[in-house]
C-alpha cells in the first residue's frame, strides 16, 4: 500500500527542507522525499492544493487524558480523538491519573487504550514519586521498560530539593527527563490567580511570578549539580523565561515549553468579557502583558524550545462553580494550531520553520522518541496545515469529552487541514479543499 | 440601574447619588409610627447568607420588611455546602420558586457574578469573599454626606486589613469616583498589589493618612481570614495601626471616626475613640437600612420598567 503526497510546501527542519516537494509513503514509513517524484500505476496519488503546508506530525509532549480514573472528564479515546481533530500525531500525557501512573501496570492500561483507539501515539510520562506524594522515588526502570518516556510529579512541584536531585541523577542512566511543574507551595498558597492588580481589584488570592520562577532557579541549578535534563513544563512568567535563559547560557540541561493560552491571554481575561470566567482559571495562572510579550519574545529568539498545551479537560459542572472552587486548566488540543497561526505565524513573530520545531522536532528530541522529521525511513506521522483557513472556535464540534475552553466563538486564521500516523489518515477536514477520499 | 446590584465597579456616579437621594426619602419611613410602605408588596425577596452575618442580614430583612416585600432567610451552614449542593444548584431551586430578588453573601468573590449568570432573580451583593460589599460602601457614603455635605475634595483615611477587605474594595470605587481624596494604609503584608491603580494613595504610616482627615474608616482585622503571620502579633497591630485618641487629635477637628463593624476593641480601634465624640459607627448601622430600602425600591423598579416595556 503505497501513496504519494504530491505538491504542497513541504517544511521539515530536521532534513533542512522547505520547499515544493512529493512524498511517497510506503506502508507506515516515508519511503522517499523529492521533487516531482514518478511512480508506478497503482500508487494512491493526492494532489495537495497549493497554499497547505506539510510538516512531520505535531507531538504535544504535555496533555492529560485523565484515564484512569477521570473518564468524565476525559478518555484515551476522545483525548486522542481531539489530538487529530488538532493536527497531533502524538501526545505525551501526565501521570495524574487515579491511580496514578507510578507503575507498570498503570502505563500498559494507558498503552492498551491508545492501541484500542488507534489514533494519536501516547506516550506515557511516569510518576517521579510514589503516589506522587512526594516522598520516595517510583519504581523508575520500570516504567521505562513499560514505556514510559519520561517522569514528572506535574500537578505540584517535586516535593524537595532532595527528592528532585535524586530523580536527576537516577533518570540521567535512562537518557529521561525529569519535567517540572514549578510551583513553590508557600508562596502559591492557595491563590487561584495571577497576583497583579486584576486579582486585587477582583478580590482573588494571588500567585506570585516568583512561585514559579524560585522553583525553576532550584531544578537548573540541581540539572547542573547531577547532569541530568530537567524541562520545565508550562511556563507562564518573565523570571522564569530570564531563569532558563540564565540555565542555557551556563550549559545546564534544561528546556522549557509554553501554552498557547499563556502566549495568547492575559489576567485581564479574569475581568471581561466574562467576569469570573472559570476558563480563565488554570495553574499556573494567565499573567500579565509584560509576561506575555517575554513568552512572544522567548518563541522568536529560541528560548522557549516547545509548545504545548496542557490540555486539561473538566466536566462542565466542575467548573460551574465559584471562582475559588473551581478546578484549574483548560482543554487545549483542538484550538493549539489555529492559536499558533494566528498569533505567530500570521504577526511575524516566528517563521514555519521555527514553529515546526517548537510543535514537533524539539519535543520529539526532549522526549528522545519518533518523529520530528520526514527524513526518509522516518515514520509516516505527517500533519497537513491550512495557514489560511478561517477557523470560528465552536466546542460543539469538539472531540474533547470536556467544552471548557476560553477561546469558544474566537475567529482564528490557520487550522488543520489533516492528520496521519503511521501512513494511516486519522483526521482530515474537507473544507480545506483537500481530498483524501482515496486514501 | 442595571438587572443586578453586583459591585460598585458597575454604577456610574450618577448611579450612586440617585441611591443615596432615594434613600433620603426612604429613611423618613423609618421614623413613621407605622414604619411600612407598600412599595414590594407581592415581591419575594431571599436572603441568601453563606457566612455568618448578623449586622447585614438583619439590616437587609428590615428594609425588606418596611417595604413590605415577602421576606425569607435561607442560611446556608458551611457544613452542608460539603454535602455537596453546589451554589448554582442550590440558587436554581430557589428560582423554581419565582423570588423576584435575591440577596447573596459568599465567601467567594464572583460569586453573586456566578449567580447572576443564570438566574432571573435580581442579584444583590451582600458581600462577595474579599470582592465587594456594594451597600456597604452605599451606606458608608451616606453617612458621610449627613456629615460633609460634599465628598468631592474630602481627605478619607482608610486603615487595616486591605488585602481581604470587600468594603475597602467598594469604598475605594465609590469614594474615588465621587472626587475624595482617598488615603489607604496598612501594614505591607496587607496592602494588595496593584492598588494604586485605583487612584488611592497608599501608605504605612497612620499620621500621614490620619493626618488632616475629615473621614477616619478603620477596618477589621478579619482575624477568619488570616492564614499565616501577616503581622506579628494583636499587640502590636494596636500599637503600630490602632486608632487612639492621640492619632485622632492629627485629624481635622470635626473628623468623624467610621467602622464596618464587627469591632475588635483594642486591636484595630481603641474603645475610647469607638465610643467617642467623633464616632459615627452606629450611624452607619442605622443609616444601612434606609440606603438598603433604597436599593431594593430602585430594583424593584426596574423591574416593573421592564414588564412594561
Amino acid at each position: 500500500m503505497k501513496q504519494l503526497l504530491k505538491g504542497g510546501r513541504l517544511v521539515d527542519p530536521a532534513s533542512g527542507r522547505d520547499g515544493v516537494f512529493d512524498i511517497l509513503i510506503d506502508g507506515d514509513r516515508i519511503a522517499r522525499v523529492g521533487r516531482d517524484l514518478t511512480v508506478d500505476v497503482g500508487v494512491t496519488v493526492v494532489e495537495v492544493p497549493s497554499g497547505l503546508i506539510v510538516c512531520p506530525g505535531l507531538i504535544d509532549m504535555h496533555v492529560h487524558l485523565r484515564e484512569p480514573g477521570q473518564e468524565h472528564k476525559e478518555t484515551v479515546a476522545t483525548g486522542t480523538a481531539a489530538a487529530v481533530a488538532g493536527g497531533f500525531t502524538a501526545v505525551g500525557c501526565m501521570p495524574n491519573t487515579n491511580p496514578v501512573n507510578d507503575n507498570a501496570g498503570v502505563t500498559e492500561y494507558m498503552l492498551k487504550k491508545a492501541a484500542e483507539a488507534n489514533l494519536a501515539r501516547v506516550y506515557p510520562i511516569g510518576a517521579v514519586s510514589r503516589g506522587q506524594k512526594g516522598e520516595q522515588l517510583a519504581d523508575i526502570a520500570e516504567l521505562k521498560a513499560a514505556g514510559c518516556v519520561a517522569i514528572t510529579d506535574d500537578g505540584k512541584h517535586v516535593s524537595t530539593a532532595l527528592l528532585m536531585r535524586r530523580a536527576l541523577e537516577y533518570t540521567s542512566m535512562f537518557n529521561m527527563p525529569v519535567i517540572e511543574h514549578c510551583e513553590d507551595p508557600s508562596l502559591k498558597g492557595d491563590g487561584v490567580a495571577h497576583e497583579g492588580y486584576q486579582a486585587s481589584s477582583l478580590g482573588l488570592r494571588g500567585i506570585p511570578s516568583e512561585a514559579e520562577s524560585i522553583m525553576a532557579l532550584r531544578d537548573i541549578s540541581l540539572s547542573s549539580l547531577t547532569g541530568g535534563a530537567v524541562h520545565i513544563a508550562h511556563m507562564s512568567a518573565r523570571q522564569t523565561l530570564d531563569a532558563v535563559r540564565f540555565g542555557k547560557s551556563r550549559g545546564a540541561r534544561v528546556t522549557c515549553e509554553v501554552t498557547p493560552h499563556h502566549f495568547v491571554l492575559t489576567d485581564e481575561m479574569l475581568a471581561a468579557p466574562v467576569a469570573y470566567d472559570t476558563n480563565t482559571k488554570m495553574n499556573p495562572p494567565l499573567r500579565e502583558a509584560a509576561d506575555r510579550d517575554a513568552l512572544l519574545q522567548g518563541l522568536a529568539d529560541g528560548s522557549i524550545d516547545v509548545i504545548a498545551t496542557d490540555h486539561a479537560p473538566h466536566a462542565a459542572d466542575e467548573k460551574q462553580v465559584e471562582f475559588d472552587h473551581a478546578p484549574f486548566g483548560i482543554t487545549g488540543l483542538e484550538t493549539a494550531v489555529s492559536l499558533c497561526f494566528d498569533r505567530l505565524i500570521h504577526r511575524g513573530i516566528v517563521t514555519l520553520p521555527r514553529l515546526v520545531e517548537l510543535l514537533s522536532v524539539n519535543p520529539a528530541r526532549i522526549l528522545n522518541i519518533p518523529g520530528g522529521s520526514l527524513a526518509e525511513g522516518a515514520p509516516a506521522d505527517i500533519t497537513i496545515l491550512a495557514p489560511d483557513l478561517a477557523v470560528t472556535v465552536d466546542v460543539a464540534r469538539m472531540k474533547s469529552k470536556s467544552k471548557n475552553t476560553p477561546f469558544n466563538g474566537w475567529a482564528l486564521r490557520g487550522g488543520v487541514a489533516a492528520t496521519i500516523v503511521g501512513g494511516r489518515l486519522v483526521y482530515v477536514n474537507a473544507d480545506t479543499g483537500l481530498d483524501l477520499a482515496n486514501w | 440601574m442595571k438587572k443586578d446590584l453586583l459591585g460598585i465597579a458597575d454604577l456610574t456616579a450618577d448611579d450612586i447619588y440617585r441611591v443615596l437621594e432615594t434613600a433620603d426619602a426612604m429613611r423618613e419611613v423609618g421614623q413613621r409610627p407605622i414604619k411600612k410602605v407598600p412599595t414590594l408588596r407581592g415581591k419575594t425577596v431571599v436572603n441568601l447568607f453563606y457566612e455568618p452575618s448578623t449586622r447585614t442580614r438583619t439590616s437587609f430583612e428590615i428594609a425588606e420588611k418596611r417595604l413590605s416585600a415577602d421576606t425569607l432567610n435561607v442560611a446556608v451552614a458551611a457544613s452542608s455546602v460539603l454535602k455537596g449542593e453546589t451554589l448554582v444548584d442550590t440558587a436554581m431551586n430557589i428560582e423554581a420558586m419565582s423570588p423576584d430578588m435575591i440577596v447573596l453573601r459568599h465567601a467567594s468573590s464572583g460569586a453573586c457574578h456566578l449567580l447572576s449568570r443564570i438566574c432571573r432573580s435580581r442579584i444583590i451583593n451582600a458581600g462577595d469573599g474579599m470582592h465587594e460589599h456594594p451597600t456597604q460602601a452605599l451606606l458608608d457614603a451616606f453617612t458621610i454626606r449627613e456629615h460633609k455635605k460634599e465628598i468631592a475634595g474630602l481627605k478619607i483615611a482608610i486603615i487595616g486589613d486591605l488585602l481581604h477587605s470587600r468594603v475597602l474594595r467598594s469604598n475605594a470605587l465609590l469614594l474615588t469616583k465621587l472626587g475624595a481624596n482617598l488615603w489607604v494604609c496598612g501594614p505591607p503584608t496587607l496592602v494588595p498589589p496593584g492598588i494604586e491603580c485605583l487612584g488611592v494613595r497608599v501608605t504605612t504610616s497612620v499620621d500621614e493618612a490620619v493626618r488632616d482627615a475629615d473621614v477616619i474608616m478603620m477596618l477589621r482585622i478579619q482575624q477568619e481570614r488570616m492564614q499565616g503571620a501577616f503581622f506579628p502579633s494583636l499587640r502590636e497591630y494596636f500599637n503600630v495601626f490602632g486608632m487612639t485618641t492621640e492619632r485622632v487629635k492629627l485629624a481635622k477637628p470635626d473628623v468623624i471616626i467610621m467602622h464596618p463593624g464587627p469591632m475588635n476593641r483594642g486591636v484595630e480601634i481603641a474603645s475610647d475613640v469607638a465610643d467617642g465624640p467623633y464616632s459615627v459607627i452606629l450611624e452607619q448601622v442605622a443609616n444601612g437600612v434606609a440606603v438598603r430600602m433604597a436599593v431594593l425600591y430602585l430594583l424593584a423598579g426596574g423591574v416593573e420598567d421592564e414588564a412594561a416595556a
